[in-house]
């Protein structure tokens, strides 16, 4: 396993995550799912928010941004448009994703860009000690709901789906051959594509919740899931709180990038003379406001 | 006040004083060094019957803290530097509409992300308006924890007497630190009278619709409007203008200091006249008005000065402006995270003085 060490920059480890954190395996998986593509990890550029999971890019050994709260796909859309050519990761946490970053998320569905998302989802804000995030379950205890969670959680997959994403998938920290997987299946997509990747938070989740230490939040997770190969087999009732892990959703879409090189030698051909249109002036409507 | 003293971290006092005086809704985002105030009010708010909200951003924060402002209640929101940052926008329109609010900044080290410890690099957006357009907020700066719980306490009545949203301007170092703090009485909400510009409750009195915006279009009238804002800003700079002058009077050097910055030259100025040096202490505790009169004063008198920041030289700028030429103003700082030394404090004394061998 030696050679894995070379995806990562061995000067930066140990990590800083808690013992039993999952974002480490999710990291893993990542570069498991890079290797067995044989991606040239030069031509990969890794992007994150800020959070506990933020950091893994912090540790990898490939060009990265870590960049502010929220808004690592704002910035990997930047790197995506300056450079096509890259395959552009974002690594992000739920807080991260689909609270302060939830517009920018939508967005990039939305546009179908060539991105690929990863979500290290723990249920809570990790990075400043336990405070209830958007994917915290309706119920559950966190530092800023004492008295549980009044809230709704978001599914982060019919989100992605209904926003426009054209690979949506999800699976955990227990799964991971089929993390390592749908992160393979991700990177090859040519469009915006969303992995969530459930993980357990032992530190705030599982103390908060007294479910346990590492493997009983783990044990947790894994209990909430379903394989949605299975799920059609199965009756609804078996499938009341659970969430389906696997390939969720596929589909074939215009990607943002190259519809707008599309779009740009277009423009191009139509307006080859800087000012002048079709015998009249380019100038620009007047705006009122 | 009841005379029980509590032990309480910085940030759990600012939420208690909160509480205390009547705030109606928080709204908040999780951010170091301030989560344990967030949390407080989370615990806190809801057993009162109040509101509190954690929202999806500092930009939805500081947006519902306007929305619940224009219904006349007491409202408040928090966060840290890069946070606050966010917040501008939504501080502009505050002001721009005229609403009174209670935000505060328990302040970490930038620019960025920077790091999340102590910094005072916040001065000039705090005290310069921060967002865009003429405007100013009130800033109170305090520097232990239960001068963090009175400011708290009494920015909701001041912002309320101005219309003017106030920024308490703390740091991680305060925020995070336990003192023990005595608290004032409790302010019931339903006891405050009700403001002239709240929406709400037209149906039940009849009275015209309100229509609370800081939009116009037309120059003449935005141009008055801004005259008249500040009109009450020279009223707010003669009325509430505020600091604390240790050894002043016969004070060869005055250090120039707020907050966490302050103390330390608190124990400089102490061992500098244990070693026969006249040195003063001048803290303003008003960033926004500063009290460039009273330091004018000393200025006149002879007194130079030794600003001393946890910044590479903000506040120095203030206090140039109020000097005005008649006295040599010097500046230390450390920053990024770093608080200096009551010693290196101390060494920058005796060279300034001359007094170092
Ligand atoms: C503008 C801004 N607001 C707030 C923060 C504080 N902050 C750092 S990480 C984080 C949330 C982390 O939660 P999540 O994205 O779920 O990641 P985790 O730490 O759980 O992996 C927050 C709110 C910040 N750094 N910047």
């Amino acid at each position: 396993m030696a050679e894995f060490l070379d995806y990562f920059r061995k000067e930066r480890l140990p990590h800083i995550w808690c013992p039993g954190c999952g974002h480490g395996t999710v990291t893993g998986a990542l570069v498991r799912a890079i290797d067995r593509l044989g991606l040239d990890k030069n031509n990969i550029v890794l992007v994150s928010g800020i959070g506990c999971s933020s950091r893994a890019v912090g540790y990898l050994d490939f060009d990265t941004l870590h960049t502010t709260h929220g808004r690592a796909i704002a910035f990997a859309t930047g790197v995506k448009l300056a450079r096509p050519d890259l395959k552009v990761i974002v690594m992000t946490g739920d807080g991260d994703c689909a609270a302060i970053g939830g517009n920018h998320f939508i967005h990039a569905a939305r546009r179908n860009i060539d991105i690929t998302t990863i979500i290290m989802n723990n249920s809570i804000y990790g990075m400043t000690s336990g405070q209830y995030s958007p994917t915290t379950p309706h119920g559950m205890f966190a530092t800023t709901a004492p008295y549980g969670n009044v809230e709704y959680e978001f599914d982060l997959c019919e989100l992605a789906k209904a926003a426009g994403a054209t690979y949506v998938a999800r699976a955990t920290s227990y799964h991971v051959t089929l993390l390592t997987d749908l992160i393979e299946q991700a990177i090859m997509n040519k469009g915006f594509s969303v992995v969530e990747a459930m993980t357990q938070c032992p530190t705030y989740f599982g103390r908060k919740n007294k479910i346990g230490g590492p493997v009983e939040t783990l044990n947790w997770i894994k209990d909430r899931t379903v394989n949605v190969k299975a799920a059609s087999s199965l009756p609804p009732e078996k499938l009341q709180g659970k969430m389906l892990i696997g390939e969720l959703y596929k589909a074939e879409r215009p990607e943002y990038t190259a519809s707008y090189m599309e779009m740009s030698a277009k423009v191009q051909r139509t307006y080859n003379d800087n000012f002048k249109y079709k015998g009249g002036d380019r100038g620009c409507e007047l705006n009122s406001d | 006040m009841s005379e029980e003293i509590r032990l309480m971290k910085g940030d759990e006092a600012i939420g208690e004083a909160a509480v205390r005086a009547g705030c109606k809704a928080y709204f908040g985002y999780p951010i170091t060094p301030q989560n344990e105030l967030t949390a407080y009010m989370a615990k806190h708010m809801l057993d009162k019957g109040r509101t509190f909200i954690q929202a999806e951003s500092e930009v939805a924060a500081i947006n519902m803290v306007y929305g619940a402002a224009s219904t006349g209640a007491r409202a408040m929101t928090s966060s840290s530097s890069p946070g606050i940052s966010l917040k501008q926008e939504g501080i502009s329109y505050l002001c721009g509409a005229d609403l009174p609010c209670v935000i505060v900044n328990v302040a970490r080290s930038g620019p960025g992300l920077g790091g999340i410890s102590p910094s005072q690099g916040d001065y000039f957006q705090s005290t310069r308006g921060g967002g865009h357009g003429d405007y100013h907020t009130i800033v109170l700066a305090p520097k232990s924890v239960q001068e963090a719980a009175d400011l708290t306490y009494e920015a909701f009545s001041i912002s309320e007497r101005y219309r003017i949203p106030v920024l308490v301007l703390a740091d991680g170092l305060i925020g995070q630190m336990m003192e023990g703090v005595v608290f004032k009485d409790e302010i019931d909400p339903a006891s405050l009278p009700p403001e002239p510009f709240a929406v709400g409750h037209q149906a039940e009195t009849g009275r015209p619709n309100r229509h609370v915006t800081s939009i116009n279009l037309v120059p003449e009238e935005l141009e008055k409007q801004n005259i008249v804002r500040f009109e009450r800003y020279g009223q707010v700079k003669k009325e509430l203008t505020r600091y604390e002058e240790v050894q002043v009077e016969d004070a060869d050097l005055v250090l120039v200091a707020y907050g966490t910055a302050a103390r330390v030259c608190l124990g400089a100025l102490q061992d500098a006249r244990r070693k026969g040096l006249k040195v003063g202490l001048f803290r303003p505790i008003t960033l926004w008005p500063f009290p460039d009169a009273a330091i004018g004063r000393l200025a006149g008198k002879g007194s130079r000065f030794l600003s001393v920041e946890m910044s590479m030289g903000q506040m120095v700028e203030d206090v140039r402006l109020a000097v005005n030429g008649r006295a040599p103003v010097d500046f230390y700082g450390r920053c990024g995270g770093m608080v200096p030394s009551e010693e290196e404090v101390l060494a920058e004394i005796e060279r300034i003085l001359g007094k170092r061998s």
